[in-house]
């Protein structure tokens, strides 16, 4: 287990370093340059200044070496736009994001597998296609469009809930105004989450319940929930780990257009303005930062295999 | 729907058909797959006619009528401009269309490729290959999206080529997978006695076998690859007005919902109705083609 666990901490840093790579690598090699040396006000010889202390100017593989050493020690540089420091920027970013997506991914779960285990023991009924159908139309429906017509129903017809923001500026804090801003981003988050898992638990279950072990725990006269939800629903569980697992950047990309959406202070937002602006340090930093979380995710997943199912001994 | 189940069974018992044809009844037999179907065949239509249909040309502008509501001159109404709604959302099928079929011929090639190298190779090759692959489907699809189209420009091709070139992984998994269950047959171990050469192994005698795979992977390629150029449209580095895509209808919309609501209807409904279709519409060919799935479906 712990040789393991080794193995697969080894893995993620590989990985960690091809992200790092291909990010740093993809946007280094484009024509063009920071938005910021853009600016019309600077003059040819300031742009040449601030190419010169940024380094922009040595070649991109010297640039690489620079910034991952910095990096290995735990420098990831300063924003270019703000002269803030990435590692603050994240650190300040960073709770905002995992509050809205921890939200929004634990009750797309909650609701999901129910869900699912609905469908899966009505299946082909007319609940199961209604379900089927719906979660089909929340795959389709591009998120930015879900949260404008939340927007202006809510926000702008209604004038129910704020538009955007994490909390009433100049307010003290108080949880009511915290959810009244968390209602819309972690509802159009919900969304897009849940279809997918209500999916897989669906044809999971289905899987399950086909199984012998299933037909020999109703032999024995054991109750139909305890076979549904002791019996078949933990053997299902593992596939549907799997594709949260593998969800998890996905689900990164609509935290992104759902935070840039209602201006929600989280790395989504960051990691969309840093790209539009080319703030590359920021760009970069936000990328692995994320794909900590996403190796991270797939990490815990395959652990949490052992919890589910005994049988499934990890080495 | 258990009237078009059953009979299926019934001729496997009797005189077995083929895979394929066996296939191509269960897919019949699904009515919202065959609805879909005839929904993106009308749409393609819509969009090779083009101009021979459309009222009016995209970007004919009708200035006394901006904003104006749906009427017998213009039947979606004009947007902000004065342009016919109608003749835009024609316009915005052949964009989108085009966008959702060419990146997802992009994205097959790229992943057969990638996949069918990695499982036949082995070894160096297909650890370098998968890492690359694990590495890519880390990093969230909107950030590499953004980069590359920031980076090389918004242009129509462009776009195509960037989003072709972020959602081969999923391909490059399913070929790899399937090739590994094929290099060990009977039939490669022939070829390979014969002195036939890897890449003629992989083309003529493993890559086929890949198709129903690759087809299902592809039906929702297209759907993903439309919802990416209208998320790309949103940050505004999707296909560049006056170009009509839906996606940048949408997103245009956006700034006129004040002045006129009915605006991001239109091209989010098209949307919404072309990607549901083309998800039905894999969904029905894996329950078709691949055993494994219609076993724990039917």
């Amino acid at each position: 287990m712990a040789g393991y666990l080794l193995r697969r901490l080894f893995q993620a840093a590989v990985l960690l370093w091809v992200v790092s790579l291909v990010t740093f690598v993809l946007i280094h090699a484009a024509p063009g340059g920071p938005a910021m040396l853009q600016n019309p006000d600077l003059s040819r010889d300031q742009i040449a200044q601030f190419r010169a202390n940024l380094g922009l100017d040595d070649p991109v593989p010297v640039q690489y070496l620079r910034w991952l050493r910095a990096a290995l020690h735990g420098d990831l540089g300063r924003s270019y736009n703000t002269v803030e420091s990435v590692g603050r920027l994240l650190a300040t970013r960073l709770p905002n994001t995992l509050l809205l997506t921890g939200i929004a991914l634990g009750l797309s779960l909650a609701a999901a597998i129910p869900l699912g285990v609905a469908c899966a023991t009505r299946r082909n009924t007319a609940f199961d296609r209604i379900i089927a159908g719906t979660a089909f139309l929340g795959i389709s429906t591009p998120v930015f469009w879900l949260a404008i017509v939340l927007l202006i129903v809510f926000s702008v017809q209604l004038r129910a809930l704020p538009a955007g923001g994490m909390y009433q500026v100049g307010a003290a804090f108080s949880l009511g105004d915290r959810i009244r801003h968390l209602l819309m981003p972690v509802f159009v988050l919900t969304i897009a989450n849940l279809a997918e898992t209500t999916r897989y638990t669906r044809s999971a279950m289905i899987g399950a319940l086909g199984e012998d072990y299933v037909r020999t725990a109703h032999a024995k006269g054991l109750s139909g929930p305890i076979v549904l939800f002791r019996h078949a629903l933990r053997n299902a569980l593992i596939p549907v780990l799997t594709i949260v697992g593998v969800y998890l950047p996905r689900a990164v990309s609509a935290t992104a257009i759902t935070e840039t959406v209602f201006a929600w202070p989280g790395i989504g937002q960051l990691a969309v303005q840093s790209t539009l602006s080319r703030d590359y340090p920021v760009l970069v930093g936000v990328t692995l930062a994320v794909a900590v979380f996403a190796i991270g995710g797939s990490l815990l997943t395959d652990l949490a295999y052992g919890l589910v199912d005994p049988r499934i001994r990890l080495g | 729907m258990a009237e078009t189940a059953s009979p299926p069974r019934r001729e496997a018992a009797g005189a077995a058909p083929g895979p394929r044809r066996a296939g191509w009844r269960r897919f019949r037999g699904n009515r919202m797959a065959v609805a879909s179907a005839v929904f993106l065949v009308g749409m393609y239509v819509v969009a090779a006619a083009g101009p021979r249909i459309s009222p009016y040309g995209p970007n004919a502008v009708d200035i006394l009528n901006t904003n104006a509501p749906p009427s017998p001159a213009h039947w979606l109404g004009t947007d902000e401009n004065g342009r016919d709604v109608l003749a835009r959302l024609i316009a915005g099928a052949a964009t989108t269309m085009t966008v959702g079929l060419i990146a997802m011929v992009i994205a097959v090639g790229i992943g057969a490729a990638v996949g069918s190298l990695a499982g036949y190779l082995g070894g160096w090759a297909d650890t370098v290959l998968m890492r690359l692959t694990d590495g890519m489907l880390a990093i969230p699809y909107i950030f590499l999206l953004l980069v590359i189209v920031a980076v090389f420009g918004a242009s129509f091709r462009t776009i195509i080529v960037a989003i072709g070139a972020i959602s081969w992984m999923v391909v490059a998994r399913i070929v790899r997978a399937e090739v590994l269950r094929y290099r060990g047959l009977d039939f490669v171990c022939a070829a390979q006695a014969l002195g036939a050469t890897p890449a003629r192994i992989l083309a003529r005698h493993i890559i086929p076998q890949t198709v129903p795979s690759l087809l299902v992977a592809a039906t929702f390629g297209v759907a993903n690859a439309i919802l990416f150029e209208s998320a790309l449209s949103y940050f505004g580095l999707g296909i560049q007005p006056p170009q009509a895509s839906w996606g940048n209808m949408l997103s245009n919309a956006q700034a006129y919902v004040w002045e006129n609501p009915r605006l991001p209807i239109y091209p989010g409904f098209l949307i919404v109705c072309t990607v549901l279709a083309y998800n039905f519409l894999g969904d029905a060919l894996r329950d078709a083609l691949d055993p494994r799935y219609r076993e724990s479906n039917v």
